[in-house]
């Protein structure tokens, strides 16, 4: 991607007075860790750990034709969403191919708001903007900053800085308008990219800092602490949830990747659908897993994937799982290899490692 | 930091003289750029390494980096602590976080790498 210039966030200047190493993701210069992946991340798992994510792209579709126009253009059905909920989805080409994973919520009768990925809002806004019939879409990314609130302790610390009744607010739901820290206008959704419970709270993009200086204070006792996205992506690949380039793209369909259940065929028309449903009948020829390291071994992006000692597909995700303490990773396989169970091998440096497919995620919380 | 008795290769490596055999590991800056060490592939005992080839690799959470010998030789001890315990290189990068012991052709060879003055210098820290 040909970048001129690197755009920063609101919060860019905190991000260096904390220590945060920078670099560039889809666009942005945004803080990839403070302390350390291991010691970010296992904060998130045991206390709470707050991200700067304004870099992802906000747009919003608004008017009578908001819903029919949606619907067309997600997998996912919007239909049953109630104002004040949200969901999550897959966005396709006719072909299947996914152009995007977003989150939308339902925020007045005929209005959505659609959070998507930072490489890919341009991309999307067109998209979006060329098949909205009788309403409205802007791409309201400049106006929005977005942080991240998550953990075991993200309820407490956000409930002390806002007067919004956390307690009525459930999973994929969101309030607004809020007063956050005294900011005002801001939406807090249940949502997250972790495994944990947690918040996303969109604030006016230049009262970002002092959300984030509150939260941090509210947080400090708790055990608080800024996360960049080196954890963000170690915490959400444990907790098996897909990353946008890599995981899933326009060559890979929703039912490829183990996003069935956001794929709603029976609520009418949609772009890819005749694909989905051809794939739906016929079966998909590879498949999305996860799988262990049997030895010691660290896959990465881009590494072969072997069953039976030949070449069946790519590592689309890999690390070390500082919580699970294992290695870990995703990939895509010929279905036929894709049971839990079935003995993979990793090529790493020309040779083979042992791996073993397992059940997605390696993660979850206990309720 | 970057101890004076030690001699410094441009990959990040450091080679301390120990009678006639040349320990190896990686130098703090190396590590605390990689953070977060959780896996080093040691070559095996026997091997032949060579001046400025990799030899194994060391991994971070988010990175995979080759690691370079700073003298030819062979491998006559490695530091197979570090598979239990990969985390020491970052916590004591000259000491238990070395990572293997090399019996040099040539200890001459050891000149061409850089003092610890020369070093900070490449790196951009000031020689305190």
């Amino acid at each position: 991607m040909a970048v001129d210039q690197l755009k920063r966030t609101s919060l860019y200047t905190v991000h260096v007075q904390s220590g945060a190493r920078m670099v560039e993701f889809g666009g942005w210069e945004m803080p990839v860790q403070y302390a350390g992946i291991v010691e970010e991340h296992r904060a998130v798992r045991t206390a709470a750990g707050l991200f700067d994510v304004s870099h992802m792209g906000e747009l919003v579709i608004d008017g009578p034709g908001a819903l029919d126009s949606l619907q067309r253009l997600i997998t996912n059905d919007a239909g049953r969403l109630p104002v004040g909920g949200g969901l999550y989805t897959p966005m396709c080409l006719p072909g299947g191919g996914i152009i995007d994973d977003l989150t939308v919520f339902r925020i007045g009768e005929r209005r959505y708001l659609l959070v998507v990925n930072a490489a890919t809002t341009d991309k999307d806004f067109a998209w979006i903007r060329d098949h909205t019939r009788h309403a409205e879409a802007r791409d309201r990314s400049p106006e929005f900053a977005l942080l991240a609130l998550q953990g075991p302790q993200a309820n407490e610390i956000l409930g002390r800085v806002t007067r919004a009744d956390l307690s009525r607010l459930e999973f994929f739901h969101f309030m607004d308008p809020v007063d956050v820290a005294g900011v005002a206008d801001c939406v807090i959704s249940r949502t997250g990219y972790t495994g944990e419970d947690g918040f996303e709270v969109a604030i006016p993009w230049d009262a970002a800092p002092e959300v984030w200086e509150a939260l941090m204070g509210s947080g400090r006792r708790d055990g608080l602490v800024p996360v960049g996205l080196g954890a963000r992506d170690t915490l959400r690949l444990e907790a098996g949830l897909m990353l946008y380039g890599n995981d899933i793209d326009e060559t890979t369909t929703p039912l490829e990747a183990p996003l069935g259940w956001t794929v709603k065929l029976d609520k009418g028309e949609f772009i890819g659908r005749d694909v989905l449903v051809r794939q739906k009948q016929q079966g998909v020829r590879r498949k999305l897993v996860g799988f262990e390291m049997l030895e010691r071994a660290i896959p990465r992006h881009g590494y072969g994937l072997l069953a039976g000692g030949l070449k069946t597909g790519q590592v689309t995700s890999g690390t070390f799982g500082p919580w699970v303490n294992k290695s870990i990773g995703m990939g895509y396989v010929a279905a036929e290899f894709a049971r839990p169970g079935t003995e993979l091998a990793v090529e790493i440096r020309g040779k083979p490692a042992r791996a073993a497919a397992v059940k997605l995620p390696f993660y979850k919380r206990s309720a | 930091m970057y101890p004076k008795d030690l001699r410094y290769s441009t990959e990040h490596e450091w080679a301390k003289v120990e009678q006639r055999r040349v320990r190896v590991g990686v130098t703090k800056f190396a590590a605390d750029k990689l953070s977060d060490v959780v896996f080093v592939e040691l070559p095996q005992v026997g091997a032949q390494v060579t001046y400025m080839e990799p030899f194994g690799v060391i991994e971070s959470v988010k990175a995979v980096s080759d690691l370079y010998a700073p003298v030819s030789g062979r491998v006559v001890e490695v530091n197979t602590s570090l598979s239990e315990a990969p985390e020491v290189v970052n916590t004591d990068p000259y000491g238990r976080g070395w990572i293997i012991l090399v019996e040099p052709k040539d200890l001459k060879e050891l000149d061409k790498l850089m003092t610890a003055e020369q070093y900070l210098k490449a790196i951009g820290e000031d020689p305190e």
